[in-house]
């Protein structure tokens, strides 16, 4: 089950991570989730974020409310992009490894914050990476 | 682009982050501090982070190179107020600030300062 979906959030500047972020924070806050973990989701979507602005050359994130089969309540967020995609995905999930300027903590530590994360991406394709953060 | 003011205590600058910081807030931030420090001659410079409620990989970066910044021009760095869900979300995040001092809140921050410099705290 799943509520309604949200608009998506465009993301093509800076100030749009940090609407990104207030959408998560809204979303992870509503579905009950612990502060400790409406931080974690918050800082995994700002990440990631930063990478669909930085290196897919802008998109957009579509944040949404979902329960499980036995009811429990989280919070998804699904990046999308049209940009060059990720050409080596195990290369791209290496800690600390970076194609550009930043720290390489994009990837990892969001995959580190969250309790699901999916990642897919073609070379020319674009790149999606969905992460999902449960109530505990 | 909101600017992130700088206030000055004695021989101390303090920046107290009151807004959801933007990439190039950060940037900026940097910046104007690095000037200030040298034009004011600070000693200590404090980041009061109590009403930041997420650091991600870019802020925290910013702490790091704030504090290597400052050390290069004679000025300690101390960061304050960090939240318990922003210390624990960091360290799984990755990142541990090595190099970067903290104290729970400003007046220990101030006192952590003037510790080192005992004439800070006075104004001269």
């Amino acid at each position: 089950m799943t509520a309604p979906p949200q608009e998506p959030v465009p993301i093509t500047s800076g100030d749009d991570v940090v609407r990104v972020r207030q959408a998560v924070r809204t979303a992870a806050a509503a579905a009950g989730l612990s502060l400790v973990d409406q931080t974690k989701i918050v800082t995994a979507a700002s990440e990631l974020a930063r990478n669909t602005l930085v290196y897919g050359g802008g998109g957009h994130a579509r944040v949404e409310r979902v329960t499980d089969a036995r009811g429990r309540a989280g919070v998804r967020i699904a990046f999308g992009d049209d940009g060059p995609g990720i050409p080596d995905i195990d290369l791209a999930l290496t800690e600390g490894w970076t194609s550009g300027s930043g720290l390489g903590l994009g990837l990892t530590g969001a995959r580190r914050l969250t309790d699901e994360f999916h990642l897919d991406t073609e070379v020319g394709g674009g790149t999606t990476v969905t992460v999902t953060k449960w109530a505990r | 682009m909101e600017r992130v003011p700088i206030l000055k205590i004695g021989q101390i600058l303090l920046v107290s982050i009151q807004i959801d910081l933007q990439d190039q807030t950060v940037q900026v931030l940097q910046e104007d501090l690095a000037e200030r420090i040298v034009r004011t001659g600070a000693r200590g410079v404090i980041i009061d982070i109590t009403a930041v409620d997420i650091v991600d990989s870019f802020i925290g970066r910013m702490f790091s190179t704030i504090a290597s910044m400052s050390r290069l021009m004679d000025a300690e760095t101390v960061v304050v107020g960090m939240r318990p869900a922003v210390a624990i979300t960091l360290v799984e995040l990755g990142l541990s600030l090595g190099g970067v001092r903290t104290a729970l809140d400003l007046e220990k921050g101030m006192r952590l300062l003037g510790a080192s410099l005992p004439s800070l705290a006075d104004g001269r």
